[in-house]
């Protein structure tokens, strides 16, 4: 392979500076001593300690972590259920419609899914809370996990499956045996997306919640338009360390299925 | 029996939260604001009749009277449209390095392009507050290096709100490209250049064209969310940045207006239906080419 050239190396370094930088300065600053957060005076980790003594903001952050851990539960079988509709269900009454619902959210703008929502909730008495935060979340990311499970889903060799039927599995047994190990790992990725979707929503939650309910970005949206602080500074490094490690691993465990997989691929050639 | 519970779950809770108030959205915005709980009229209560009859577009009106709206509208597109022009103007050259880049270094670098995408989008935006203020790290680097001797206004202007659309979403537009690029036959590149093409000759002819669905595809997926962008120009943006979903959310929140918050939002619906449809055409004319 030969090297990059000057001007690819450049617009790399460039790019992921631009992408990382930012970032690299909020997690060193948040280990700033002084509360001036744009002059450093020493290292100091006690904006983290202040941040585990924030009631309110562990408050929130409990909030937050039940909401994203029921919606994105709950968004995950209905949006594999969604996908098996589309993929699998042939003709039905009402097809486009339906498919039309799964997509339009992916591009609607979260001011308005909010406002609809929130009209919905007003309309028929809904005590606002997080029961309505849940159920806001798990609507929009029931359709993200449709599109990552259908796209896995489409690629799939049907005869698996009917090789089971055939065998005398029972419809359930097929799914249970056959089919969900294969989709699994897109499974897996539409909870992962629709976790960090729910973590990370601020105006679908503002607009549907009470006021007995409190997420973390609706936390930090009113801390930070005070400006910067410290502490935001420390809770965002912990979020950020979170979601590296997450990723991180996960795209480790997809490596190493990937190769299991060709592996046993080429095993299976070599047999017959 | 399986088959229609399996289509019929998901079907009706879209029905319910998303197509009924969808629809509850078109209503409002044709109702009337009044004091009462909910702060509109006339409702179902009254009704089927009473209720079709007082429905009118007066709301419309108002938004083509108020310059406020329009300007938000016409402003939130020149600054949408700007800021794409822009982010494909970073994202291209990083694209096309990574295509260009070792085999065995282009996963790793898709994964550093995606994982600021998991990464929460608030947190984004707020890490480039500490960095545009007035003594903020961009100013206290260019006065240290003596670029500049007085500090450059940056935050709360829109030059900031570009910045933050650029930095969450050159993600959006990087990949599609980059997938576009990859794909491209390096031997083409090679026979032009072979029968006498510059660089940048062969570049414009070939690689270019040749990458134009992913280019299209990464404009609509900045184009279409910065449109309606709320927690940018709020965050970055300063009192003179107008972008509608600003104006929808302050509408709805500050001055408890539902049916013109509604029409707000309905007259952004059909303004975003234009490049989602052009969106799905290119995305079609895409999957054909691939065939």
């Amino acid at each position: 392979m030969r090297r990059l050239s000057l001007f690819n190396s450049v617009s790399l370094t460039l790019g992921f500076a631009f992408l990382y930088l930012p970032m690299l300065i909020l997690i060193i600053y948040s280990f700033n001593k002084s509360k001036l957060v744009t002059v450093w005076a020493g290292f100091s980790t006690q904006w983290y300690g202040e941040l585990m003594q924030n009631e309110a903001f562990l408050d929130a952050a409990w909030v937050t972590l039940k909401v994203a851990v029921v919606s994105s539960t709950i968004a995950t079988v209905l949006g594999t259920m969604a996908a098996y509709a589309l993929v699998r269900g042939g003709r039905f009454f009402g097809r486009t419609l339906f498919s039309g619902m799964v997509f339009a959210p992916l591009v609607m703008p979260e001011v308005i899914t909010g406002l609809s929502l929130l009209l919905l909730f007003i309309g028929i008495g809904l005590d606002r809370g997080v029961l309505t935060i849940i159920l806001a979340h798990t609507t929009f990311s029931m359709c993200f996990v449709s599109v990552v499970v259908s796209s896995r889903l489409s690629t799939f060799d049907r005869s698996l499956e009917e090789a089971a039927l055939d065998l005398g599995a029972t419809p359930f047994a097929a799914f249970r045996l056959v089919t969900l190990p294969i989709i699994a790992p897109a499974v897996v990725s539409g909870w992962l997306l629709a976790f960090t979707l729910s973590l990370d929503d601020l105006v679908i939650a503002t607009f549907v919640t009470g006021p007995s309910a409190t997420t973390l970005p609706m936390k930090i949206w009113s801390s930070v338009r005070l400006g910067v602080t410290p502490e935001i500074n420390a809770l965002s490094t912990i979020l950020i360390g979170l979601v590296a490690t997450g990723v991180i691993t996960a795209s480790l465990v997809s490596k190493r299925n990937l190769v299991r997989m060709q592996r046993e691929e080429r095993a299976a050639e070599r047999a017959q | 029996m399986r088959r229609a519970v399996l289509i019929a779950v998901p079907y009706l809770w879209l029905l319910a939260l998303f197509l009924i108030p969808f629809f509850m959205v078109f209503k409002i915005s044709m109702s009337d604001a009044i004091l009462a709980i909910p702060p509109y009229g006339p409702t179902m209560k009254d009704g089927f009749r009473e209720l079709i009859s007082q429905l009118d577009f007066e709301n419309f009106v108002f938004l083509t009277t108020d310059d406020l709206y329009w300007k938000a509208y016409l402003s939130s597109l020149k600054i949408a449209f700007i800021a794409t022009v822009l982010t494909l103007m970073v994202g291209y050259p990083v694209a096309y390095a990574m295509a260009r880049a070792p085999e065995e270094w282009r996963p790793t670098l898709m994964m550093l392009v995606i994982l600021p995408f998991w990464t929460s989008f608030l947190i984004r935006v707020y890490a480039w507050i500490g960095i545009l203020s007035t003594n903020g790290f961009l100013n206290q680097f260019l006065m240290g290096i003596g670029v500049i001797s007085e500090p450059l206004t940056i935050l709360n202007t829109n030059t900031a709100v570009y910045i933050g659309i650029i930095y969450t979403y050159v993600p959006f537009m990087i990949l599609p490209i980059y997938a576009a690029l990859d794909r491209l036959d390096a031997s083409l590149i090679e026979a032009a250049e072979d029968l006498g093409c510059s660089r940048f000759k062969a570049f414009w002819l070939i690689t270019f064209p040749l990458s134009k669905n992913g280019v299209f595809a990464g404009c609509f997926l900045v184009f279409i969310p910065a449109l309606g962008e709320f927690v940018i120009p709020s965050l970055l943006g300063g009192s003179s940045t107008l972008m509608i979903g600003k104006v929808l959310f302050e509408e709805f929140s500050f001055n408890r207006d539902w049916p013109v918050a509604s029409a707000v939002a309905v007259v952004l619906l059909l303004i975003l239906i234009v490049p989602i449809v052009l969106f799905q055409m290119n995305q079609q004319r895409a999957q054909e080419a691939e065939q």
